[in-house]
């Protein structure tokens, strides 16, 4: 036993020494995100959810950890003995001081080389322009003719049927049947895309349902893509889930997530043409009604016209003028009437002051000879003369005695 | 006035009908039309309309799957790995 030290090393706890080996592990930049391939051993899934088992080679074992929400995403059946490659974080578990890797994603062995070889494949044809977006076409609106290129036994080619029959059932699908996994998919793709385009379509589907990097891979042979880029029709792919990329999907005008996807993005609603059916129905029946309103209008107007040229128009008119003219006429006639009587008293005034038998009735005579004639001057009588002086109430029978002449009447 | 020769509305597809029924539409609403004119038009409208909700109506997803004699033989290439 040595000596103890005269300054010891102050002893860290089990838990200390263990949560600094967590903290090397969390903060080290490989193992915080790492790809290990290994095979599957001792593998558990109990109830909780979470999955459990051992990474091995000929030399190491690595316990892992699939939390559940991970294991539930998982595409894979995993079992004992399968060769994969796991990704995740290298931590501690600290109450058994036990290291593990807790595995966020999971691939068969060999699917790595596989990625590899996907991305220098993109790389390549990308290079050539094949997924340039200025070579994407735009797909017709209304697809008379559908060609689809997939596998005429699998479930992708039912889902997209019964799509196109309840969104588009005007169209007429042509079906060029191909493998769509193995060794002869990448031909017969090509060959049946070949075909298709020769029927001359609107729009050309390729598809197929779900699986591996290993099962879509025919859709990253270089022929397909190929194909796909030259083809004369628009193509719109279909391949696999959502998250499922192809070298095939980038060269496609457009790319659906799955071939259901795929029959919607090419096709019209048939609600929708329903609608644009109705619209122009409407629009057909307010055309008519214009024009009707429009001869309704031009109707009133000429009716009127023809009213005014009318002749019990001008008989109403001219009665009615007649009538305002005598009103004007009786006005007028009126106010004639009515100056006409003063002037009348007026004159009839005067015409009383010159009646000869009013003068006579103010003590003037009137004296005439005894002819009868008048006398106006005292040189028509003689003295002794008989003559009549008429009062205003009787005459007097007299005789001139003496004749007096005025002096200024010469 | 010289009218074109008008096919039987049963027989235009949806494509044509449709189409047909867009130009009356456009005629009857930009145009002065006399009630004769208008109502002719109407009338052929009417007829296209109702045949385009029947064929949609009625329509039905015509399939064709290409037989291997029309399929193009895939090529045969030994594909290198």
């Amino acid at each position: 036993m040595d000596q103890p030290e005269l300054f010891p090393s102050t002893a860290l706890s089990v838990s200390d020494l263990t949560r600094y080996l967590r903290q090397v592990f969390e903060s080290d930049e490989v193992l915080r995100d790492v790809w290990v391939r290994g095979e599957i051993s001792n593998f558990s899934r109990p109830s909780s959810g979470h999955i459990y088992f051992t990474l091995k080679d000929s030399g190491a074992a690595l316990r892992a950890v699939i939390w559940k929400g991970n294991a539930l995403r998982l595409r894979m059946a995993l079992r004992e003995g399968m060769s994969v490659e796991a990704h995740g974080a290298v931590t501690i578990y600290e109450p058994r001081g036990e290291y593990q890797i807790i595995v966020d994603a999971l691939r068969l062995a060999g699917e790595g080389t596989l990625y590899q070889e996907f991305l220098r494949l993109k790389a390549r044809l990308e290079a050539e322009g094949l997924f340039d977006p200025e070579r994407k076409r735009p797909l017709p609106p209304v697809p008379h003719r559908i060609g689809i290129v997939t596998s005429p036994s699998g479930a992708a080619l039912q889902d997209m049927l019964n799509t196109l029959r309840g969104r588009y059932p005007l169209a007429e699908v042509i079906l060029a049947p191909a493998t769509v996994q193995g060794d002869e998919a990448p031909s017969e793709i090509v060959a049946a895309l070949k075909t298709l385009e020769r029927q001359v379509p609107d729009v050309i589907i390729v598809a197929r349902g779900g699986g591996s990097l290993e099962d879509l891979w025919a859709f990253n042979d270089e022929r397909v893509v190929r194909a796909i880029a030259a083809s004369s029709v628009p193509v719109v792919t279909g391949v696999g889930h959502e998250t499922d990329f192809t070298l095939a999907d980038f060269a496609a005008d457009v790319r659906a997530p799955t071939p259901t996807g795929a029959a919607v993005i090419a096709t019209p609603d048939v609600a929708d043409i329903r609608v644009q059916l109705g619209v122009l129905m409407e629009r057909l029946a307010g055309a008519l009604g214009a024009v009707v309103d429009e001869q309704r209008a031009l109707l009133e107007t000429t009716r009127y016209r023809l009213q005014r040229a009318s002749p019990l128009w001008q008989v109403q008119t001219n009665r009615q003028r007649l009538d305002d003219l005598s009103e004007r006429a009786r006005r007028a006639l009126l106010t004639a009437l009515t100056l006409d009587t003063a002037h009348f008293h007026a004159l009839d005034g005067r015409l009383r002051s010159l009646d000869p038998l009013a003068v006579l009735g103010r003590g003037y005579a009137v004296v005439s000879d005894a002819a009868g004639k008048i006398v106006r001057s005292v040189k028509q009588v003689q003295p002794g003369e008989s003559i009549d002086v008429h009062l205003a109430d009787g005459s007097l029978d007299a005789t001139v005695n003496r004749r007096v002449q005025r002096a200024d009447n010469d | 006035m010289a009218k074109k020769e008008k096919t039987p509305v049963e027989q235009l597809t949806y494509e044509q009908a449709y189409a047909e029924l867009e130009d009356v539409v456009a005629v009857l609403e930009a145009t002065p039309q006399s009630l004769d004119e208008a109502t002719a038009l109407f009338e052929r409208g009417q007829a296209l309309a109702k045949h385009c909700a029947e064929l949609l109506d009625k329509a039905e997803l015509r399939v064709r799957q290409l037989t291997t004699s029309e399929m193009d033989k895939p090529e045969e290439e030994a594909e290198e790995a």
